[in-house]
C-alpha cells in the first residue's frame, strides 16, 4: 500500500469516516457541475427532500451542448435549450456560481476552473465528467463521478470512495523538439494499456513532466482516464503557483502567502512508497497518432500499423476490430492517411498554448481545400487571448473556421458532427466507435501541431517538417 | 425492453434470470449509450437506446435485438467494459433496457462504481470462464441464478464462484448501496472537516 505520497496526504486530510461497506468518505473541496450530468441528480435532491449542503463548494459552467456557430438564446436545438435552461434554473435556485456564456467566463469546465484560479494544490475535485482528472496537473486529487455521486456531492459535501492505489509513472530526459504532452501520454496510454490503470492514481513525475508547462502538465492528468485511471496527478512546484497567482479566485494578499506556504507542503516524499513504479524515456517519443478504436491504439507517424501478431493475445480481439472499423490494413502506414476533418479543441488540447502551437505552423500556409477545419477555444478566455495575439486572424486565413468555445466535437452533442466514414484529425481525447457523431464516423488522435500538419497536406503528416528545427 | 420496470430498492441478495451476452474489450460508454441521447434531463427514456448504433449497424442481429435475449436480465461481457465517460446513463441504459447485474472479466472504474450506486451489482470472473458462459450462451437460452451471499452462479450444471468485493456485497445484502443516507449521517463531522482544512480558509478570506 502506498505510503506518504501526495496522494496518501491529500486523501487523508479530506476524509471523514470509514462507511459501513468499508469505502472512505472523502469531503469534496471543490465540486464541479455542467448541464449534462447535473439535472438528473438535482431532480434527485428534489424527490429525496434535500438540500445542496454547501453551495458556495460547487461551480457551474456550460459546456458540452452549446453550439459553436451561433450561440444567440433560445438555442436552435430544444433539447439543448432545455438542458441549459434547467442548469441555469438550478443555479439559481441553490444559489450556486454560474459561469453562463457571455460571462467572459464560460467553457470547457477543466478548462475554466484552472484560468479562474479555482483548481489548488492540496484539493479534492470531484465533477461528473470522466476527464476532471486534468486538475490534478495541479497537485489536486481530482475524479469523475456518475451523476448519483453528483446528487451525494450536493447533498452531503462528501463521497463514497474506496482509496486508490498509486502508480508512478517516471518520465526521464525531455521530449524532443516538434513532440508534445499529447504525445507522451498518448505512448504511456500504449504502453501500459487502457485498463492498468482501473484502481490507481497515476502520479507523473521525472525530469520530463518537471519540464511541462502547466497546460502541457493538464493535458497529461487529463488523459489519465483513457489509461484506466480515475485520477492523475503532478506534484506542485513554482510553475503550478506561478500560474494560479493573481487568478480571478486566487487567493490574494496575506492569504495568498498562507496558501503558498501551505502548497509548498504539499508533495510526495522522497522516502514515498508506491504500489507500482514504471519508467520511460520520454526523449524516444516521437509524433503519436492513433490508428484504432481506444486511445491506447497509437504508432508514432513514421510507423506502420501493428500486425495482429504483433500485439499481445489480449489486445488482438480489439485490433481486429479496430482494422475492420477503421478500414486500415496491418502493416499499413498511418503517414500520408488522408483525412476529412481537422479538428483542434477540447478539455486535452483546447487551451491557448494549444492554439498559439498550431498557429505558428498555420501562419502564411493555406490548408487543403478538400477538409473541413475547425478550431474551438475551451473557453471564453482563451478566444479572447487568442483574438488579442492575432490568432484567430491566422486561423481562419489559413481556411480554418473559428467557433464559440464548448466541447464541441470531441463527443458531438452540438451540431459539430463527422458525417458517414469520414476520417477526423481531431486534438481531442477519444477515439471511440461512433465518438465524434457519425456511427461509422474515424477518429485519429494527435497534438493540435499534428493536427495543423494534416490540415495543411489533407493527410496525416509529420509536423517536424513544418517546424523550424 | 421491459415495459413494466421496477427499478431496484433495498436489500439486493439474489438475481435470476436469462442471460445475454455481448463479446469483446474495452466496449465504452460512448457505445452503449452515444452521447446525442444524453439530451435530456431525466433518465426515463434511456433503455430504448442503449448500444443504438452497434445495433443500427448489426440490423435486428444484434443480441439486443434478438427474440430470445428480449426478457434478458444478466449481462455477460469481457474486459474492461464499461471504460470511457462517466455518464451514469449508461448504466441507467441497461438497467432500464432490463438489466440487473452484470458479469464480467474486468469492468472500468467509474462505471463499475455507477452500478453500485444505482443497485446493478457487478461481478468479475476469470477470462476462461466468461468464454465458457458466452458459448453457452451462444444461440441458446442460459438461465443463471446468482447467490450474492455465497458469490455464486448456478445454472444447470454448472456452477461458478463469482468476484464481488466483500464491502460491496455486503452493501447489497444489506441495502446500504445506495451512499447518500450513509454520508448524511456524519453530517456534523462534514462541517468539522470544513473548519479543518487550510485552502478552505485562505480562499475564504480573499
Amino acid at each position: 500500500m502506498s505510503q506518504d505520497t501526495l496522494f496518501d496526504k491529500v486523501w487523508d486530510l479530506h476524509k471523514v469516516s470509514s462507511l459501513p461497506g468499508g469505502s472512505d468518505q472523502i469531503f469534496i473541496g471543490l465540486h464541479l457541475i455542467h448541464e449534462v450530468t447535473s439535472p438528473q441528480a438535482f431532480g434527485a435532491l428534489k424527490d429525496k427532500n434535500l438540500k445542496v449542503k454547501f453551495p458556495n463548494r460547487t461551480v457551474a459552467t456550460v459546456d458540452h451542448i452549446v453550439p459553436t456557430d451561433n450561440q444567440s438564446r433560445p438555442f436552435k436545438d430544444n433539447l439543448a435549450e432545455q438542458m441549459i435552461e434547467t442548469l441555469e434554473k438550478n443555479c439559481l435556485q441553490h444559489k450556486i456560481r454560474f459561469f453562463n456564456i457571455g460571462s467572459g467566463n464560460q467553457g470547457i469546465v477543466h478548462v475554466v476552473a484552472p484560468e479562474l484560479g479555482l483548481t489548488q494544490p492540496g484539493m479534492t475535485i470531484a465533477c461528473g465528467d470522466s476527464h476532471t482528472s486534468t486538475h490534478g496537473a495541479f497537485g489536486s486529487i481530482a475524479f469523475g463521478i456518475g451523476t448519483s455521486q453528483v446528487r451525494d456531492v450536493l447533498a452531503t459535501q462528501t463521497i463514497a470512495m474506496n482509496k486508490l492505489k498509486v502508480r508512478q509513472i517516471w518520465c526521464e530526459n525531455k521530449l524532443s523538439h516538434g513532440v508534445y504532452a499529447k504525445d507522451l501520454i498518448l505512448n504511456i496510454i500504449n504502453k501500459l494499456g487502457v485498463k492498468a490503470g482501473v484502481g490507481f492514481a497515476y502520479e507523473f513525475a521525472g525530469p520530463a513532466i518537471k519540464a511541462l508547462s502547466m497546460e502541457e502538465r493538464m493535458t497529461i492528468c487529463n488523459m489519465s482516464i483513457e489509461g484506466g485511471a480515475r485520477c492523475g496527478y503532478i506534484n506542485p512546484d513554482e510553475k503550478t503557483f506561478n500560474y494560479i497567482r493573481n487568478k480571478l479566485c486566487a487567493p490574494k494578499n496575506e492569504s495568498w502567502d498562507k496558501a503558498l506556504l501551505w502548497w509548498k507542503s504539499l508533495k510526495s516524499d522522497k522516502n514515498s512508497i508506491y504500489d507500482d513504479v514504471i519508467k520511460l524515456d520520454a526523449s524516444k517519443i516521437e509524433p503519436t497518432v492513433t490508428w484504432g478504436i481506444t486511445p491506447g491504439q497509437s504508432v508514432s507517424v513514421n510507423q506502420q500499423i501493428p500486425l495482429l501478431e504483433e500485439l499481445s493475445q489480449n489486445d488482438q480481439l480489439i485490433a481486429k476490430e479496430a482494422y475492420e472499423y477503421m478500414g486500415f490494413n496491418p502493416g499499413q502506414s498511418i503517414k500520408d492517411t488522408s483525412v476529412d476533418v481537422c479538428f483542434i479543441g477540447s478539455c486535452t488540447n483546447g487551451r491557448i498554448s494549444d492554439l498559439r502551437v498550431a498557429a505558428a505552423i498555420l501562419k502564411d500556409k493555406k490548408i487543403s481545400k478538400k477538409v473541413k477545419a475547425f478550431v474551438v477555444p475551451g473557453s471564453e478566455k482563451v478566444a479572447t487571448e487568442a483574438k488579442q495575439e492575432g490568432l484567430d486572424k491566422i486561423f481562419i486565413d489559413s481556411g480554418f473556421q473559428w467557433r464559440e468555445p464548448g466541447c464541441s466535437m470531441c463527443l458531438a452533442m452540438n451540431s459539430d458532427k463527422l458525417i458517414g466514414n469520414q476520417v477526423s484529425a481531431s486534438s481531442s481525447n477519444r477515439n471511440f466507435k461512433g465518438r465524434q457523431g457519425s456511427p461509422n464516423g474515424r477518429t485519429l488522435l494527435m497534438s493540435p501541431a499534428m493536427v495543423a500538419a494534416a490540415a495543411i497536406e489533407g493527410k496525416v503528416s509529420d509536423v517536424r517538417e513544418f517546424i523550424d528545427k | 425492453m421491459k415495459s413494466n420496470l421496477i427499478l431496484p430498492t433495498g436489500k439486493i441478495s439474489q438475481i435470476r434470470g436469462k442471460c445475454i451476452s455481448l463479446i469483446g474489450n474495452d466496449i465504452d460508454t460512448d457505445r452503449i449509450i452515444p452521447a446525442r441521447f444524453l439530451k435530456c434531463v431525466n433518465f426515463d427514456s434511456l433503455g430504448k437506446f442503449v448500444f443504438e448504433d452497434d445495433r443500427k449497424t448489426l440490423k435486428g442481429m444484434h443480441p439486443l435485438d434478438l427474440e430470445e435475449n428480449k426478457d434478458a436480465s444478466i449481462l455477460i461481457v469481457n474486459s474492461n467494459f464499461g471504460c470511457g465517460s462517466s455518464r451514469e446513463h449508461a448504466p441507467q441504459a441497461l438497467m432500464r433496457w432490463g438489466i440487473k447485474g452484470i458479469i464480467g472479466e474486468s469492468f472500468a472504474e467509474i462505471f463499475y462504481s455507477n452500478c453500485i450506486a444505482i443497485g446493478i451489482p457487478c461481478f468479475t470472473l476469470s477470462k476462461k470462464s466468461i468464454q465458457v458462459l458466452q458459448k453457452k450462451n451462444n444461440n441458446k437460452i442460459l438461465f443463471l441464478e446468482i447467490d450474492l451471499k455465497n458469490s455464486i452462479a448456478k445454472s444447470k450444471n454448472l456452477i461458478l464462484d463469482l468476484g464481488i468485493k466483500e464491502s460491496t456485497k455486503k452493501m447489497f445484502l444489506s441495502g446500504d448501496w445506495d451512499a447518500t443516507s450513509n454520508l448524511l449521517k456524519n453530517s456534523s463531522l462534514v462541517e468539522k472537516k470544513l473548519k479543518e482544512l487550510p485552502y478552505i480558509r485562505f480562499n475564504a478570506e480573499s
